[in-house]
């Protein structure tokens, strides 16, 4: 067990490494001057330009070394500092992320959670029965291959659009300042709705679609037909089927997890939710690298921390990785 | 899937056509394969022909503002008064062109690891897994927006490329976990010890039999791809010139498309992904079940 978190961690320590690394290197090795295009794309008087343009050169420390640059960009980064918005006039990148980060979490975490669980169990259920199985299959495969961002404008529509029964846009009403209020809590989770249900209705689609051609393996191993052949009821087998299935969705979990979150990004941006993805759009716009790239980092440590809760999920699923033997995702 | 050791047959030459025949025999008889490889064929002629029949910029002012679809304009118009027809052809061709760019990308970059990985060992196995695993657990999407936001003029080759050197990694660990169980089977023994170089014994030992398998990865690649470049696009990171469907979907949501229900603008360029997509995913476990025998329904 030591061995198998020891080897994750260090898989774990080394990606940030890079990550951290590329996003260091990228405005300073792409095509093009970064202090250039920025100075270009500035409303300023002429006569503001080579201030304007020092001070960028000394934001980016591009008069030192190249050496003296990195370290100065590792010692900033360990101590929180990504330097400041360009468009919320200088604020603290972190700070702006972090007034965000709750509301991508509230969407994030409940919508994986459940659509793990109840894709999981549907798909459990569906396999291997004809009407069910026939009925979501192809259900299934058009949630999976839609793209995040338009199951999400679909669900806007008909809701918020043409019943009219949901808010279209925003993390709450526009009319409110955020209080400790039960009017304002009942307008954050009717804002929450929408962005909650497509996402989760997407990710549902792929875990059940997993889950039953997992399952579907499974109640031909040789276990359950021997389990058949003894007489053992369906029920019994389809549920310790239905625990050797769940080893590769525990995986799946941490595979989709970069393509869950880009997902979430880009569903925020459609219902104008006041996550960490509308501040993406409004940083791409704004030319906001900063900004930009500490959304970049926060992402990897998200995905990080994430994995490595898998990861310990994962030991406590499969009793493999306790004793030493090496698991299935080891 | 996980199991496909579908084509593990060393007598070859002799069976191939006939195991060719089969695979056509059970193509035709396979619902799943024939309905989804219509709905790629149409879409593909939407990309072909769709712009011939409406020639000229996509982004053009042409018609009434906002008008819903009628004889003239199919698809309506946007608010500007832009063709959505053309708009939905070009963005079309786009998209089959990122998936078709990005996927073979993203799957040259991940058979060679995963050939090389798998079939080499050792050391070398252990740095290409290391890789594999570091831009694996780096999300794409977050990676890709920190890269594009740079480039000032984008096109949507340069895009595939950037979405080809990232998305390879499942791609290369499921080929490695191919290799590696036939790297160890007996007629490979034999071409080794009869002195044949390692890329001839990849290329002609090893890679001719795990053909469907390689062939269904890329496929899933394809699709995998077009939702990458779908997501870059609707934040703004696309290409800077013409049109793609995720810009649609991006615009339409901008200018406000929902409130006012101008349904026609946003629901063609989600139908078109979804529609390409979706087929390619099912004609994948339709081709599994073709190449592997085990997956047949009775």
């Amino acid at each position: 067990m030591g061995r198998y978190f020891g080897r994750k961690l260090l898989i774990y320590a080394l990606t940030f490494f890079v990550a951290a690394s590329i996003d260091w290197m990228i405005p300073r090795f792409m095509p093009g001057d970064p202090v250039q295009s920025l100075l270009s794309r500035s409303h300023v008087t002429p006569e503001a330009l080579p201030a304007l343009q020092a001070y960028y050169e000394n934001l980016f420390g591009l008069d030192k070394t190249i050496l003296t640059q990195y370290a100065n960009f590792w010692v900033a980064l360990l101590h929180g500092d990504l330097g400041r918005s360009v468009y919320l006039s200088g604020t603290p990148v972190t700070n702006v992320i972090m007034g965000a980060l709750p509301y991508t979490l509230a969407l994030l975490v409940p919508a994986i959670l459940l659509s793990w669980w109840a894709g999981n169990k549907f798909g459990a259920i569906a396999a291997r029965r004809k009407v069910l199985d026939n009925g979501f299959l192809p259900i299934g495969y058009i949630l999976t291959a839609m793209p995040y961002m338009w199951l999400a404008i679909i669900v806007a529509w008909v809701f918020g659009s043409v019943l009219g029964i949901l808010p279209i846009s925003g993390g709450y009403s526009f009319a409110m300042e955020p209080s400790l209020t039960l009017a304002f809590f009942g307008s954050l989770a009717s804002h929450w709705i929408m962005p909650f249900m497509s996402l989760f209705l997407v990710m549902f689609g792929g875990w059940a679609i997993g889950m039953r051609n997992v399952i579907i393996y499974e109640l031909d191993a040789d276990y359950s037909r021997y389990l058949g052949s003894l007489g053992a009821p369906s029920g019994l087998i389809r549920r310790y089927a239905y625990r050797n299935a769940l080893l590769p969705q525990v995986t799946g979990l941490a595979l989709q997890l970069g393509v869950i979150i880009a997902g979430a990004l880009v569903t925020e941006i459609v219902f104008g939710y006041p996550g960490i993805g509308k501040l993406l759009l409004a940083a791409v716009q704004n030319q906001d690298y900063f900004l930009l790239q500490g959304i970049f980092l926060f992402i990897i440590v998200g995905v990080l921390i994430a994995n490595f809760l898998v990861d310990i999920a994962y030991v406590y699923v499969d009793p493999r990785t306790r004793v030493g033997m090496r698991g299935g995702a080891a | 899937m996980m199991n496909a050791s579908p084509t593990l047959d060393p007598s070859a030459p002799i069976e191939s056509v006939s195991r060719r025949r089969e695979i056509l025999y059970f193509a035709i008889r396979r619902p799943k394969v024939l309905v989804s490889g219509a709905i790629i064929l149409l879409f593909l002629g939407i990309g072909i022909f769709g712009p011939i029949i409406r020639p000229g910029d996509p982004n053009a002012f042409v018609g009434p503002l906002g008008s819903p679809p009628d004889s003239t304009y199919w698809f309506g118009t946007t608010s500007f008064g832009q063709d959505v027809f053309a708009q939905f052809a070009y963005g079309v061709r786009a998209t089959f062109l990122a998936g078709f760019l990005g996927g073979s990308i993203a799957a040259i970059i991940g058979m060679i690891v995963g050939f090389v990985a798998g079939y080499t060992g050792g050391i070398v196995d252990e740095v290409l897994n290391m890789i594999t695993n570091i831009v694996f657990v780096i999300p794409t999407l977050a990676l890709l927006m920190v890269v594009t936001a740079y480039l000032s003029a984008r096109g949507i080759v340069v895009e595939a490329l950037f979405i080809g050197l990232t998305s390879w990694p499942w791609a290369a660990r499921a080929i490695r976990a191919q290799t590696f169980s036939l790297a160890s089977r007996e007629f490979v023994d034999l071409a080794r010890i009869s002195g044949v170089p390692s890329p001839r014994v990849i290329f002609f030992e090893i890679a001719p039999n795990m053909s469907s398998y390689l062939f269904l990865t890329y496929i899933l690649l394809f699709g995998g791809a077009i939702l990458i470049a779908a997501s870059l696009d609707f934040i703004g990171l696309g290409p800077t010139e013409g049109v793609s469907l995720g810009l649609m979907m991006y615009n339409a949501v901008a200018w406000g498309a929902l409130p006012l229900g101008m349904w026609w603008w946003f629901l063609p360029p989600g139908i078109g992904i979804t529609a390409v997509v979706g087929s390619l995913y099912v004609m994948n476990v339709g081709l599994d079940e073709i190449f592997n025998p085990r997956l047949r329904e009775m």
